[in-house]
């Protein structure tokens, strides 16, 4: 099994390299149209792997993320149409406007509660795009063009400016990847996870989930902002209904990591993919699309949770990206030798609202240390009883682990 | 008087969210897709408005404790996320059925002349029956809701039921039953709702996601889990939105989404809240 | 097991419950008999809640045989169970907070069976609950709730009742009380299976009991055939 199986992800690993390498060198290899479709995915690849670190990691639903897009392309417009500003640099001063605008829709919406928070970014995203309907300058309710000047800037000849605007859309959608990735593997992407496993568990550890939460949301703003802005060279137009379409930018990126797989880092890229070969096969069935689409995602959601990924993960030992920690050979063996394979709970306070700590070395394995302090590569798993403790254990087979530098044996 | 229409709207979304948790995103479509079976009603069996609604209440009953039943008690539990996903496939789904099946053209039904009739209030006010009879409907209709809920049997096993599932499924209490006549209740409100807006307004398949926003304002102004807070919610928004209106159709509508961001910052647990 | 199925109330026959990949219960034999009292014993997570939750039908992944008057009930829904004759009052009590402690009690009322024990002999039970019939039960002290609990499960006229650490986070004069009233329960035939992690005072009102460790049971008999130190022993695993 494990030389097969390595071998395979290990090839699906090597076919990911190369295919990002022929990305990065899209304008010499495909056509025109192609180079039109690969910029358009690049775009909402960044919307999609935002959106599904907000929901999938951060645990918070948005229905608005929108607003942010449509904040991006108008402020964007503004800076070079109106202000003059140089296009290049217009590009993160709107996603910087973005950010700006997210602090107050965040203290906003963050009195809310899951599925009323997703909801209330769904009225900021209206409200935003109600309120850019009356913004003269911009065109008001019907928006106006990208000018000719501004569109020439990024390449006299088409084929440049294709190109162009493909290598920022794909720079970006790089970036994106690159921080989310970073993100997860650091020392708030852990406690995120954690968070997600179990919230009051993970705060009564030390994960200041506020703070992870506040950060997700803030540090997707700007790259929403960007490719609104991107989106709009592509378009070439900026108009309330378009620029803050709920429908583009928001359902079809919702579907689309739903069904790649949420929570996952593959996901997005997966459905991204699997949404454009859906259009492109589909491509004259007007209304039938979105019903299909919405149709599929809630089959995919009853069926495997975690999307076509996860019915991947099925078959594959392990991510292709990995953006989990393992624990260290050494550290295993040694705590193999102090405790036993069953399970035991140590309750401070009978069957109260403390918890018991365990932590996890590797599924079956349990240790308590009550003194436990969060370490920086790993993460402390609070469970109340040792029947919980390992069904998540089971369930998280490679994800999550060790816990204090010195650990206590269990009390006879 | 606008207020009264957006009670209507707000209560079935009331229900569903305090019962069972989660916020049917659909809950707008499904007003929507009463008005346009209301349509079907009144124009090809030629049936009254009034008796058109009262028919499509039994009916709206079981559809909702059918969806609940079968569907969506699959996705009922922690998860948020994944009621989220449904509804708003649910929502696409209605949307574009109605489209294909309706056109996009507004829709309307005659109220007939309770439609243009006006009450003279005196110092040159005059309201529309027709809006006052939707405000009275309103208020019966929560007074009805409250009746059910605090001096009932079944209202309280609802509440029971809202209050904590997991210790209702151990004493017996079939949450699952339960839930579905919650979501048949909050559907019979949907229909009444339709049957008004149907009359008071056009509508078309896209109509939907501004219904929702408004009862989801409405409930969240009002209080979550108070009844009699949607109906001053209601009422609150649907002045906001009067005052806005003077202006034009885009003031109207951010007029309330503005009072709602402000009282959301000011007072976020609502004005009457029960948690 | 040498006595038939049909004539004992309660008879759970190689039970095993699942947690995942992970056995929470162990093919575990128990056995209750009309008026009779028997006491689970255990330390936290040997899986004695899970006992009772698998009896009340709200565990799924069950194997093995629960009988209870002579019918299987694995499988049943809990409703479908508790209106045969089987209640459980819950661990940490479980009202329903904003309902009336008069609600509460109803609940109980119309989930069950239909018999001899009314609301007159609640309120004649627990004065204190008579006085507080309108009060939200979430305004209650733990002793008081603990009462609704008992008086919930008592309306519904079970023919086993089921208590899940009662005692639990109560000062022992309310205890003492509670435990008062087992014997006019016994009187009316009802069994009783009690799980407490309070060794003394299950033992001292128990006709028979089991000792459960790690989802097995490693002892089983009689108090009085027993000492201190070999039901320790069987606790801890030692």
């Amino acid at each position: 099994m494990d030389l097969r199986s390595k071998l395979v992800l290990n090839g699906a690993r090597v076919a990911f390299v190369v295919a990002v390498a022929a990305m990065a060198a899209a304008p010499f290899l495909f056509s025109a149209t192609h180079i039109v479709l690969l910029t358009e995915f690049m775009s909402m690849l960044v919307l999609a792997i935002m959106w599904n670190l907000l929901a999938g990691h951060a645990d918070i639903v948005t229905v608005g993320q929108h607003a942010f897009v449509g904040i991006g392309a108008y402020a964007f417009f503004g800076f070079t149409a109106l202000w003059g500003l140089n296009p290049y640099l217009a590009i993160p001063l709107g996603g910087l406007v973005a950010l700006v605008i997210s602090v107050p829709t965040m203290i906003l919406v963050f009195r809310l509660r899951t599925a009323y928070l997703a909801i209330g970014t769904w009225v900021v995203a209206e409200l935003l795009m109600l309120a850019a309907g009356k913004l003269s300058a911009w065109g008001g309710g019907s928006g106006t063009s990208v000018p000719i000047s501004i569109i020439l800037s990024f390449g006299s000849t088409r084929g440049d400016r294709l190109a162009t605007i493909y290598w920022l859309a794909f720079g970006l959608a790089a970036v994106a990847m690159l921080v989310t990735y970073f993100l997860l593997r650091s020392r708030i992407g852990i406690g995120l996870t954690a968070m997600r496993d179990n919230e009051e568990g993970a705060a009564a550890i030390g994960v200041n989930v506020t703070y992870a939460r506040a950060l997700c949301f803030l540090g997707t703003a700007p790259f929403l902002g960007m490719a609104g802005a991107i989106i709009t060279l592509q378009k070439l137009r900026i108009a309330p209904p378009a620029s803050f379409s709920i429908t583009d930018w928001t359902v079809f990126i919702i579907f689309n990591v739903v069904i790649g797989g949420i929570g996952s880092f593959e996901g997005p890229i997966i459905g991204t993919v699997f949404y454009f070969l859906l259009r492109q096969y589909l491509a004259g069935l007007g209304a039938w699309h979105l019903i299909l689409l919405g149709g599929f995602s809630i089959v995919i959601i009853l069926i495997e949770k975690r999307g076509l990924w996860g019915l991947v993960r099925r078959v594959l030992s392990d991510d292709l990206i990995p953006i989990a920690h393992k624990p260290s050979a050494a550290f295993v063996t040694a705590t193999k030798a102090a405790s036993g394979p069953a399970a035991i709970a140590e309750t401070q306070e009978p069957a109260s609202s403390a918890f018991v700590r365990l932590i996890f070395v590797s599924p079956g394995l349990t240790m308590i240390s009550p003194t436990a302090r969060w370490w920086s590569r790993g993460v402390l798993l609070v469970e109340r009883d040792a029947t919980s403790a390992l069904r998540i254990a089971a369930i998280h087979q490679t994800g999550l682990f060790v816990g204090s530098q010195s650990p206590l044996p269990i009390p006879s | 008087m606008l207020g009264g229409l957006y009670t209507l709207f707000a209560t079935g979304l009331s229900l569903s969210a305090g019962v069972m948790r989660f916020v049917n995103i659909a809950h707008g479509d499904f007003i929507v897709l009463a008005c346009y079976a209301l349509l079907l009603l009144t124009t090809m069996l030629g049936l009254n408005p009034a008796i058109a609604t009262l028919a499509v209440l039994p009916i709206a009953f079981a559809f909702g404790f059918g969806l609940q039943r079968f569907l969506l008690q699959h996705v009922v539990g922690d998860n948020v996320l994944l009621v989220i996903l449904v509804t708003f496939a649910l929502s696409i789904i209605i949307e574009n059925g109605l489209l294909e099946g309706f056109g996009a053209d507004p829709q309307k039904i005659s109220g007939g002349w309770m439609e243009t009739a006006t009450i003279a209030l005196g110092h040159g006010i005059n309201v529309g029956v027709f809006q006052v009879v939707t405000f009275a409907a309103a208020v019966i209709l929560v007074a009805a809701l409250d009746l059910l809920l605090y001096r009932t049997g079944i209202g309280a096993k609802i509440r029971a039921v809202s209050d904590d599932v997991a210790a209702a499924n151990l004493i017996g209490l079939s949450s699952v039953r339960i839930y579905a006549i919650a979501m048949g209740i909050s559907f019979v409100t949907v229909g009444v709702a339709a049957g008004f807006m149907s009359i008071w307004t056009n509508f078309d398949p896209a109509s939907g996601p501004t219904r929702l926003l408004i009862a989801f304002e409405v409930i969240v102004l009002g209080g979550l889990g108070s009844l009699w807070g949607s109906l001053v919610g209601g009422v609150v928004l649907g002045v906001a939105q009067s005052i806005g209106g003077q202006f034009d159709i885009a003031w109207q509508i951010m007029a309330g989404h503005i009072v709602f961001l402000i009282v959301l910052a000011l007072r976020p647990q609502g004005l009457f809240p029960k948690y | 097991m040498t006595t038939t199925a049909a004539s004992l109330l309660l008879a759970v026959e190689g039970l095993s419950v699942f947690n995942d990949k992970f056995r929470a219960i162990d093919h575990v034999d128990i056995s209750v008999g009309a008026g009779e009292i028997v006491s689970i014993i255990g330390a936290n997570g040997a899986g004695k809640s899970t006992l009772l939750k698998a009896i009340i039908g709200q565990d799924d992944r069950v194997e093995g045989k629960i009988s209870f008057a002579g019918s299987d009930i694995v499988g049943q829904a809990t409703e479908t169970i508790v209106a045969s004759g089987i209640m459980l009052v819950p661990e940490g009590r479980r009202l329903f907070p904003s309902l009336t402690v008069e609600e509460n009690l109803r609940l109980g009322w119309s989930v069950g069976r239909k018999g001899a024990i009314g609301f007159a002999d609640v309120w004649r039970q627990f004065p204190i609950l008579a006085e507080r019939r309108m009060q939200k039960a979430g305004s209650l002290s733990g002793g008081q709730q603990q009462m609704v609990a008992l008086g919930r499960a008592l309306l519904a006229n079970p023919r086993l009742l089921l208590c899940d650490e009662i005692s639990l986070g109560l000062a022992p004069k309310v205890v003492n009380e509670l435990y008062a009233l087992v014997p006019d329960i016994k009187r009316r035939g009802i069994g009783i299976l009690i799980v407490e992690q309070d060794i003394e005072r299950s033992l001292t009102v128990a006709d028979r009991f089991y000792c459960l460790l790690e989802g097995k049971v490693t002892l089983a008999g009689r108090p009085g055939d027993v000492t201190r130190d070999v039901v320790m022993k069987h606790y801890f695993g030692l």
